[in-house]
């Protein structure tokens, strides 16, 4: 029979027991009644401050379609539980409606700490939780004014981040001596201190806070040093406190420092009640990260499935985050605090980083760390903790743990924190299911799928998995495609006789020759067709047209934007008519005419170029199409003209040859007609210009395109872009759209982000000129081919019967258009495989 | 054996292949980069279009082969065998050239 669970609140914790149950419910034995006081479902609140750095609520909602149509999840909004019946096994909610249940699952949260100094509750003074909490201070907040965070803790930091993204001047006053007292030590705070001193911050620190002033609303701050700060927008940022209101109420025991108390299986001291995530005090003890939260939801769905005992397994509360632009990491007995405990530091004041390890007393093993500055070696220490060090520690801390492989990892050390993954586990996986790259590692195993930091960590595992991520490009080429492009580039090689001769062994094969031609063209070598050139393409770009399942071929005129006369449709409806055409419009705003046999297909595109239509490109590994939504020439909601701006780009990067297809769009408000953030590069409308989205894909693996930079003008917008595609056209994978290649960035975005729009590698002058040389030699292939014998000559159904039709291609009548017939020929003799015989 | 002439040699580039009619039999005919000529069905096993020819020729292990351009298989120039589903063949055809002519035989 099926049984109901309660959950009461809908955050990231409460949104993880949903998702796991529903996961491993195969029986759908539960069913399950969400209960959440927010307005809107579950979202990201870790990532909350990328609200203010042009993020949407959409952007960072956790709830997929999929939970919202499950039949088994009902899912309330703006629902506050207010009672809880634990005899009769109801909850009732502020609405007065009552509900029962079968089990009940808090997952409450935590709420900010005000502390009560005199002012705190006047208009101005906001704290930092929820999309409605950054939503008031967006709206209150005044561009050039000082505003005020009460607390330097990471939230702190973040808030203060938050108020300088909204044009302020941010103050952070910090009772305790420096910056981030939980995480870091005093030589590390004091590196921070400079670091964000240097990014306009001003810190008040071992500063206690007096008062907020003001009658009707804040107006400034005092401090007990007597310092008085104007400003007229005050956060708090001093700690959270578990929302454990409903204790009383459902009778059941609190923690001596407060959250629904409950034991190492997350059960209260009620039966049939479990409290999770943030307002959970385990054993006592309440814990503020989401990792802890998550090992929580899924020790709990695993009771009620009866799949296991579920103990929380103790949490390990590292940290590694860039909080503006700075790295700080902190990890196991930072503090050193360990008995005997002894600490190795490394100090450059010049550069801003500072590293400290601490170490046992004998100094063997590694008990926890900090780092500030430059943390790439958290990686490669955090799984270290408690274990033999296995290098000297200065060698531990080059970059990227260059100094260590990860042999030195036992199987069971937690190799990503985040989602509690074990370098057993993904060693395991790699082998079993016999993964090949990150991006596979992080689908089967969740590892490295929230912050990141473990990737680095991922990949010298398949390395020293033996699965090596072999970089060649085929039996011929021992290089990866984004090396060959550095050789083509470097030594001018012009031909891929020449490269596979000089680099390469045997012949080619259909696997390097088309990833040879698509590099040789992106480096502009002339018309794909010419000379030794139209041996290498695929037959797509042979016959500059689509092979369809009958040997016939596709025709796509380029449509930029999706915007057509009625002339030019009269004209594709001519030449459908005149060859006969199936007809169809596409996925890509543009009309698609099928069934035209390859000696047709020079007299189909002499009609369309003499209209002024020209290749569309839907055969090449290049720019396919740039969709647009009609924008605010007429959309009532649109800011910015978007089928303008759609028309530029898809002119611009039109025949653009790369190492997969290219997919764009352009919506002209955040209503996103245009579906932009399912494309390669899509833009979308603000009031004050353009948000540019990048590595965005539909087809096997949907993903969302992620902000590359907000509220640009057009030229920095087309500027991002240009380097954007030569970035990935020179250093992509053979066939792996921008999704996977962002994915498979060491850094993902933000390296990229550092590379495309900061110039980390000073490479976006040559870039940017690589793109110009694209425009201004872009020529429309399908006129290269009309007016050049040599070329058309090829276009024949056969070399020694060109106006014998191919006898293998019929078609038969469907609604009035033609589709390919039944295979009809007598099919050439294929002897069945040989098959083991089995008794 | 009846040889049938195809075409010129100067239409058929290096690494490339052209299709032809025989009486009723597509044929793909092809030219390697060291001046072989080689003569295999058209008719993709796979799928059954005639399709052969446009195919990307190359090697594999130093067998000239060609690809079929619809599924991708990869097949032996040499003896038609299909090299990723050895249960596949494609006919093969004798050929030769005369003077310029390239000529293929029905067997
Ligand atoms: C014609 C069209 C379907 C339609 O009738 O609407 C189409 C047809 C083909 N798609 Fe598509 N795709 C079409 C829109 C899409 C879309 C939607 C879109 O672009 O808005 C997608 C998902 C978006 C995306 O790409 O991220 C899409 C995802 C794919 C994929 C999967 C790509 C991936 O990264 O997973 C393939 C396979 C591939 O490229 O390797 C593919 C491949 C193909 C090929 C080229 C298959 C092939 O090799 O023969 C089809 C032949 C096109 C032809 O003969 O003209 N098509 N295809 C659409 C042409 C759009 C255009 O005007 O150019
Ligand atoms: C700005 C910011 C940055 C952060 N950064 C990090 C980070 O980098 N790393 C990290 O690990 N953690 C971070 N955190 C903490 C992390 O967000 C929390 O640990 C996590 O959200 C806890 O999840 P939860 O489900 O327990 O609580 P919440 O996500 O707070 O969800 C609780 C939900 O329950 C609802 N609720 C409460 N009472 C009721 C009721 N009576 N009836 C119905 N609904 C109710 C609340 O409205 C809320 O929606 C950050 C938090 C913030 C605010
Ligand atoms: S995205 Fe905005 S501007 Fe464009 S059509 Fe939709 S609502 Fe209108
Ligand atoms: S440690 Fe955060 S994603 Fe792996």
């Amino acid at each position: 029979m099926t049984r109901t669970l309660v959950v009461v609140g809908h955050g990231m914790v409460g949104h993880r027991l949903v998702e796991t149950l529903r996961d491993r419910d195969e029986a759908n034995a539960w069913r399950i009644v969400v209960l959440g006081e927010e307005p809107r479902p579950a979202y990201d609140r870790v990532g909350l401050s990328s609200y203010l750095d042009g993020k949407s609520a959409e952007d960072l909602s956790l709830t997929g379609q999929d939970v919202l149509d499950d039949p088994m999840v009902d899912l309330r909004l703006n629902a506050a539980v207010t009672g809880v019946d634990t005899g009769a096994r109801a909850v009732t909610l502020d609405s007065g409606e009552s509900l029962t249940y079968d089990a009940l699952v808090l997952a409450t949260g935590s709420k900010p700490f005000v502390p009560p100094v005199p002012g705190h509750q006047l208009p101005g003074a906001f704290v930092y939780r929820t999309i409605d909490d950054l939503d008031a201070i967006r709206e209150a907040a005044t561009e050039g004014r000082d505003g005020v965070v009460i607390g330097g803790g990471l939230l702190g930091l973040e808030a203060a981040n938050a108020l300088r993204l909204l044009g302020m001047r941010p103050h952070v006053v910090e009772m305790a001596p420096r910056l981030m007292p939980l995480q870091v030590d005093e030589g590390g705070g004091q590196v921070l201190r400079g670091l964000v001193e240097e990014l306009g911050l001003t810190i008040h620190a071992g500063a206690a806070t007096q008062s907020l002033d003001g009658e009707e609303r804040v107006t400034g701050v005092t401090l007990a040093d007597g310092t008085v700060i104007d400003t007229d927008l005050v956060v708090f940022s001093a700690g959270v406190r578990p929302r454990d209101e409903l204790a009383e109420i459902a009778g059941v025991a609190r923690g001596e420092r407060g959250g629904f108390l409950v034991d190492d299986a997350c059960r209260t001291s009620v039966e049939g009640v479990w409290a999770i995530g943030e307002c959970a005090a385990v054993e006592g003890r309440c814990y503020g990260l989401v990792a802890p939260g998550y090992a929580m939801a899924e020790g709990v769905a695993d009771q009620l499935l009866e799949l296991g005992e579920g103990t929380f397994p103790g949490a390990d509360m590292s940290t590694k985050l860039k909080l503006l632009g700075v790295d700080v990491a902190s990890f196991g007995d930072a503090h050193g605090t360990t008995e005997g405990a002894l600490e190795v530091v490394y100090a450059n004041n010049a550069a801003g980083t500072y590293a400290k390890l601490v170490l046992s007393d004998d100094a063997r093993v590694l008990l926890g760390g900090v780092l500030v500055g430059d943390a790439s070696a958290y990686a490669v220490l955090r799984p270290l903790v408690d274990r033999e060090l296995p290098a000297p520690p200065e060698q531990l801390l080059l970059p990227a743990g260059s100094g260590v492989d990860s042999g030195a990892l036992p199987d069971d050390a937690t190799v990503c924190s985040c989602n509690n993954v074990t370098k057993g586990e993904i060693t395991c996986a790699i082998a079993e299911h016999g993964l090949a790259d990150v991006p596979e590692v992080k689908s089967c195993t969740k590892a490295g799928t929230s912050c990141g930091s473990c990737v680095p960590m991922l990949k010298t595992l398949l390395n020293e998995c033996g699965v090596v991520t072999s970089k060649a490009l085929c039996e011929h080429f021992t290089q990866s495609r984004a090396e060959l492009f550095e050789i083509a580039q470097a030594t001018g090689i012009g031909s891929f006789s020449e490269l596979i001769a000089k680099h390469g062994s045997g012949r080619g094969c259909d696997i390097c020759k088309p990833a040879v031609a698509s590099i040789l063209a992106s480096l502009g070598n002339g018309h794909i067709l010419e000379g030794e050139q139209a041996s290498l393409q695929d037959t797509n770009d042979r016959f500059l047209a689509n092979i369809q399942r009958n040997g016939t071929y596709s025709v796509v005129p380029r449509v930029p934007g999706g915007e057509i006369t009625p002339e030019k449709l009269i004209v594709l409806g001519e030449v459908a008519k005149e060859f006969g055409l199936y007809t169809k419009i596409t996925g890509g705003q543009r009309i698609d005419l099928f069934g035209a046999r390859v000696e047709q297909l020079p007299e189909i595109w002499k009609k369309l170029v003499d209209a002024g239509f020209e290749s569309g490109h839907a055969y090449g590994k290049a720019l396919r199409t740039v969709k647009s939504c009609v924008g605010n020439d007429w959309c009532r909601y649109g800011v910015q003209d978007s089928v303008s701006m759609a028309i530029r780009l898809e002119l611009r990067y039109r025949g653009l040859r790369s190492p997969h297809k290219l997919k764009s769009a352009v919506s002209g408000c955040a209503r996103e007609c245009a579906e932009a953030r399912g494309k390669d590069f899509g833009v979308i409308a603000t009031d004050k210009g353009w948000n540019l989205y990048v590595g965005g894909n539909g087809g096997f693996t949907p993903r969302h395109a992620e902000l590359l930079a907000a509220d640009l003008d057009d030229e920095r917008l087309i500027q991002l872009i240009d380097r954007f595609l030569m970035f990935y056209v020179r250093t992509a994978d053979r066939l792996q759209r921008t999704s996977a290649w962002v994915e498979s960035l060491d850094g993902g975005l933000e390296h990229l982000k550092e590379v495309v729009v900061e110039d980390s590698l000073g490479i976006a002058e040559e870039l940017e000129a690589a793109m110009q040389r694209h425009v201004d030699t872009y020529s429309d292939e399908w006129a290269g081919v009309l007016s050049d014998p040599g070329k058309l000559s090829r276009f024949v159904s056969f070399v020694n019967a060109p106006d014998a039709p191919d006898p293998t291609i019929r078609f038969i009548e469907e609604r009035g258009q033609i589709r390919p017939g039944p295979v009809s020929l007598p099919m050439p003799e294929i002897v069945a495989p040989k098959q083991e015989v089995r008794s | 054996m009846n040889w049938h002439q195809i075409c010129d040699i100067e239409l058929l580039l290096p690494e490339y292949g052209v299709p032809a009619l025989i009486g009723e039999h597509p044929v793909a005919v092809f030219r390697t980069h060291d001046d072989e000529l080689y003569a295999i069905g058209n008719v993709d096993p796979f799928c059954g279009a005639g399709v052969m020819s446009r195919g990307i020729v190359g090697d594999r292990g130093g067998e000239p082969t060609v690809a079929s351009p619809m599924l991708k298989q990869v097949f032996s120039l040499r003896t038609g065998e299909c090299l990723d589903d050895p249960g596949a063949r494609l006919p093969v055809f004798p050929v030769r050239r005369r003077e310029t002519v390239v000529e293929v035989a029905l067997p």
